[in-house]
């Protein structure tokens, strides 16, 4: 007989934690196969430029090359790289697998050798002679919507992709004459790099006489990839498999579908041997997508008493040189929630998509949504300022109340369920709200920079309505009770570092009774999750795990079924608890799951027409998006003599839902945050004039360390929504969504004194003392 | 991320060491902890045809005092150097430095003779190794001599080693406690943008400031600016002069102007910690 007490809401540790610690997981670089060949990639060490000539003579002497390929070898042979993003009117540029006459951005694939070792494959790229024959680069992309600029791709006669225009609510016209003010501000959301601590990486192997072929990819989406590779290398998805062995990270850079995929694949069928690529830092820096950067141009109506009427934006992304699968679509999510959790009557939406020589920008972490919440909350700041009035209060002025949801806001959406108000005031409680200002009065009297900042979130998870999404938001999964009473769920969800093998199992120990320990949770190969649409906007555990709860449901219906007939009943008077069947009153008899199932495979007794098998599968299509929400509050002091910026306190306050397991909720936020600590105070990819990236290693690109984390509070409050029987919303990039405006806006009220009132990110000491500096004389 | 071919040698003694060095003259390269080398070689910025480990020479792990001063074989660790008994003693300012470097993997493997000869101009060492005006002795095919610290940092990435030496030992004075070394961070690499070592002795002040130009450079004007006054407004005022002559660095982490304000921050920031030591 299990623990009484519920798997769901325990802090349970990772049951995937042992295996990646002792060093025994099994990544994509780990796979040996017999007669495995390497690849390595030649990419361009120019931004953009036309390739007048490619000799390959010499690296194919070398001993031990197998093949070196250039673009019009290979393009003809591999389809375009997909985008699934739907704009109306994209003007979208061919994206070969290979560049063919021309590159468009520094790290675009030119040619590839492969090899018997990985080293013959990175000496025979050194000897590959390529003339390249420079063009005008296209670095800047509110330049490059100008007339008489050059162009990123001439064949399209335009560097804007797209243009698109929303308006919502009520008339923002009339809005913004009714306004005493109009507020304008302009907010840059830099480029940053996702830096996965695995980098990509594939494996294809090809099975001539069957027609078959298996890929391992280092991928959030095998399912999405299974679907979209066909078309590329020309195997159908019955003859393709796909597998995400262990996924070192993700964070949105690994929700694409990558010329490298295909290209390994071509050569594994080409070649009639395994294939491996295996990418660099550097050819992750430079080859894999990028986030953000989008320029923001906004203004706000505003009455007198800080009454917000409606909002203007107008937004430039920097698309970079292609559109990989989501690229065009992102800056479209930001205008979704630019309302954020407020009542906002009028809001009105242009978006300009801008090629660059670039890399591609693409979905990271939150993937719209934060760029949104930092707009949105950086504005709210900005009124408080501009109109005098108290920033919590602005805030709560606007909030829905509870009672209102669902809610319906003038971008569009419905959300679904919230309380703002009990999350501001938990956070505030938490944080010692009016002691912090009490704090700030006394630093600020003797001469120190404190300051504290609040942001107010809600988001997008659940991702989501299959009429919402590009390519089906639908979740499949799989419950088998074996023979023994163990339990296999499988799943079309692909964690890479969710926890999903631990939250899921707690989820159908709990459902079936049984202890947790009996429970395997399979996930990420094709072959044994034959459907599912992946891992990516903290959709895993809203429709993943409720597609789970549907098979779990259907299993117990059977069982009971077949308990009814072995207890000689009827199915309305079998009784389920705590992983046993029972009829009190009719018979003393219980049935355990391990008999049941027995029964249910060896078939010797069945009712008529019972089919043998515990074993269920359901498609969970959810109605809605799920809106999770929270307040977030962060203290910092800045030294005025460096302007370095140090985070004294950080308060999360994080409503996801009911949590299945807190401890991964923490984990979730607490790495959410550290990413916007990065974000706000150094992170950030810089490609010079010419197109040359200048963070293309660790050496330049700064990430969060341990010692740049403060201690968090993190508390939660609990608003379940009505979307899924779980009530679960999701949390993956709830942490990064709230976090990055809070310490912006704290950074931004310790400097107010000085009258700083805007600072774009990152807001690095330099950036910082700069400001600083022009406000006061120079100090030593 | 794959190295192009190379030859490695483990000579056992450092006199093996030079023979290798006069063997193949420019063709090899010294690997001692292998923390600038062997990621340069990783990227192929670096392709010597012949690597000479010098990691084996056991004679070159020590950390001893003789004569007055304190003698640190080249191939101690920064971990060592960091975690000394005697050095933080008799010269604390060596394992504050030390503690700074890189991170506990780094300190663990990295060596000071490797940092020292390798010269990056962002490096800790360098300004520690002025302050404390150490001795450098290296080892050439006409045995051993030693070069001056102020002798011995010559440009970006140079030194004053010949091709054919390597770095024995580095000699360091026996201090007060009156020193302190403080350091700004390159976000992303953890290298010194302002590094500044100051030593506060009786016979006078030297302050070496490493990360602000293209090698390591002693603060003289501050030095000199200084004259025994040690109040916190004559410390202010000397700090000023920190990046007197120097042509600072500029790059995406930290402008020329802004590297320029960090030397003189940190200047004050040592000698008022130094200082305080008393």
């Amino acid at each position: 007989m299990p623990d009484q007490t519920p798997y769901i809401g325990r802090a349970m540790k990772r049951v995937e934690d042992p295996r990646l610690i002792k060093g025994i997981g099994t990544y994509v670089d780990d796979l040996r196969l017999p007669g495995l060949l390497h690849a390595c990639i030649l990419r361009s060490p120019y931004a953009h430029a036309r390739i007048q000539r490619i000799d390959t003579t010499a690296a194919k002497a070398i001993p031990g090359v197998v093949g070196v390929f250039t673009g019009p070898e290979v393009n003809d042979s591999c389809g375009l790289v997909p985008c699934a993003a739907a704009i109306p009117d994209l003007k979208a540029p061919k994206h070969t697998v290979l560049a063919s006459d021309r590159v468009y951005f520094v790290g675009h694939a030119v040619a590839v050798a492969v090899a018997s070792d990985p080293y013959i494959a990175r000496d025979a790229i050194d000897a590959i002679d390529v003339d390249y024959d420079p063009l005008p680069v296209v670095v800047n992309p509110e330049e490059a919507v100008k007339e008489g600029t050059p162009l990123t791709h001439p064949d399209l006669g335009t560097n804007v992709a797209f243009t698109h225009s929303v308006a919502g609510g009520s008339n923002i016209d009339d809005a913004f004459k009714r306004a005493d003010r109009v507020i304008k501000h302009r907010l840059y959301h830099q480029r940053l790099t996702p830096m996965p601590i695995e980098p990509r990486g594939a494996v294809a192997s090809y099975h001539a006489g069957e027609g078959t072929l298996t890929l391992w990819s280092s991928t959030q989406i095998p399912h999405l990839l299974r679907t979209l590779l066909p078309g590329m290398i020309g195997v159908a998805e019955n003859k393709l498999r796909i597998v995400a062995p262990e996924v070192g990270g993700g964070f949105g850079a690994k929700l694409n579908v990558y010329a490298e995929e295909a290209l390994v694949s071509h050569l594994a069928m080409r070649l009639n041997a395994p294939v491996k690529w295996i990418e660099s830092r550097r050819e992750n820096a430079a080859s894999t997508i990028h986030g953000r950067d989008q320029i923001g141009e906004y203004e706000i109506a505003v009455k007198n008493d800080g009454t917000i009427l409606g909002i203007k934006s107008r937004t430039i992304a920097d698309l970079g040189a292609y559109n990989q699968l989501l690229t065009p679509m992102v800056p479209t999510l930001t205008g979704l929630v630019l309302t954020g959790c407020y009542r906002i009557p009028a809001v009105k939406i242009d978006i300009v998509g801008v090629y660059t020589n670039k890399m591609s920008t693409d979905a990271y972490r939150g993937a719209g949504r934060p760029e949104a919440t930092y707009l949105i909350e950086r504005l709210m700041d900005v009124i408080a300022r501009e109109m005098g009035v108290d920033r919590l209060e602005l805030r709560l002025k606007h909030f829905p109340a509870p009672t209102e949801f669902p809610f319906a806001t003038s971008c569009g959406l419905t959300y679904d369920s919230g309380n703002y108000q009990g999350a501001l005031t938990k956070a505030k409680q938490l944080a010692g709200w009016d002691q912090l200002l009490k704090e700030r009065a006394a630093a600020r009297a003797a001469g120190r920079l404190f300051g504290v900042g609040v942001s107010t979130y809600v988001e997008i998870c659940a991702m989501g309505p299959s009429a919402a999404m590009p390519a089906g938001g639908w979740e499949w999964g799989c419950v088998r009770m074996e023979i023994s009473g163990k339990v296999t769920v499988i799943t079309g969800v692909s964690p890479h570092g969710q926890g999903q093998e631990t939250s899921f199992a707690q989820i159908a120990a709990d459902r079936l009774g049984v202890p947790i320990e009996d429970v395997v949770v399979l996930h990420g190969d094709t072959n044994v999750a034959h459907y599912g649409r992946d891992t990516y906007g903290s959709r895993g555990t809203a429709v993943g795990g409720t597609a789970i709860v549907m098979c779990i449901d259907k299993i117990v219906a059977k069982a009971k079924a077949l308990a009814a007939h072995l207890l000689e009943t009827t199915a309305d008077h079998v009784e389920f608890a705590n992983g046993t069947f029972s009829s009190p009153g009719v018979t003393n008899r219980e049935i355990p799951w391990a008999e049941l199932a027995g029964a249910a495979y060896i078939a010797k007794s069945l009712p008529a027409g019972f089919e043998p098998g515990l074993e269920a599968s359901s498609f969970f299509e959810p109605s809605n998006f799920t809106f999770p929400f929270g307040t977030h509050i962060c203290a910092v002091d800045v030294d005025r003599d460096t302007g370095h910026v140090a985070i004294k306190k950080y308060i999360a306050v994080d409503d996801c839902g009911p949590q299945i397991n807190p401890l991964l909720v923490e984990g979730q936020v607490q790495g959410g945050i550290a990413h916007s600590i990065g974000q706000v105070l150094f992170e950030q990819t810089v490609y010079d004039e010419n197109g040359q990236l200048l963070t293309g290693e660790f050496m330049d690109y700064a990430m969060p360390r341990a010692s740049d984390i403060p201690e968090y509070v993190l508390g939660h409050t609990v608003t379940p929504s009505p979307v899924n029987p779980l009530g679960v919303k999701g949390v993956g990039e709830a942490g990064t969504i709230g976090s990055t405006p809070a310490i912006a806006n704290a950074v931004l009220d310790a400097l107010e004194p000085l009258g700083i009132t805007h600072l774009d990110l990152p807001m690095t000491p330099e950036r910082v003392w700069q400001a600083i500096k022009t406000r006061t004389a120079a100090t030593v | 991320m794959y190295p192009a071919n190379f030859d490695y040698k483990r000579p056992a003694t450092v006199d093996e060491a030079v023979a290798l060095l006069a063997q193949h003259g420019d063709a090899a390269k010294l690997l001692a902890g292998g923390h600038s080398l062997i990621p340069a070689m990783k990227l192929r910025l670096a392709q010597p045809k012949v690597v000479v480990d010098i990691g084996r020479i056991s004679t070159l792990s020590y950390i001893r005092e003789a004569g007055g001063k304190l003698a640190i074989g080249a191939m101690t660790t920064h971990q060592e150097i960091a975690a000394s008994r005697l050095l933080q003693d008799k010269c604390p300012l060596l394992p504050e430095t030390a503690s700074h470097i890189g991170d506990v993997q780094v300190r663990n493997k990295g060596t000071i003779g490797g940092s020292l000869a390798h010269a990056d101009p962002a490096a800790d060492y360098p300004a520690t190794i002025l302050a404390l005006d150490a001795e450098i002795e290296v080892a050439g095919p006409n045995g051993r001599r030693t070069i001056r610290a102020g002798d011995f940092f010559v440009d970006l990435l140079q030194t004053a080693i010949a091709a054919n030496e390597l770095i024995t030992e580095i000699r360091v004075p026996v201090t007060a406690k009156t020193v302190a070394y403080v350091k700004t961070e390159q976000k992303a690499s953890g290298f010194a943008l302002a590094g500044v070592a100051a030593v506060i002795s009786p016979s006078g002040v030297r302050v070496g400031v490493t990360g602000i130009a293209a090698k390591a450079y002693r603060a003289t004007g501050v030095e000199q600016a200084l004259k025994g006054q040690m109040t916190a407004n004559a410390i202010a005022l000397a700090a000023t002069h920190a990046a007197d002559g120097v042509e600072p660095l500029s790059d995406i982490h930290a402008s020329a102007e802004y590297r320029a304000h960090l030397a003189q921050v940190n200047t004050r920031r040592a000698l008022e910690r130094a200082v305080s030591r008393g």
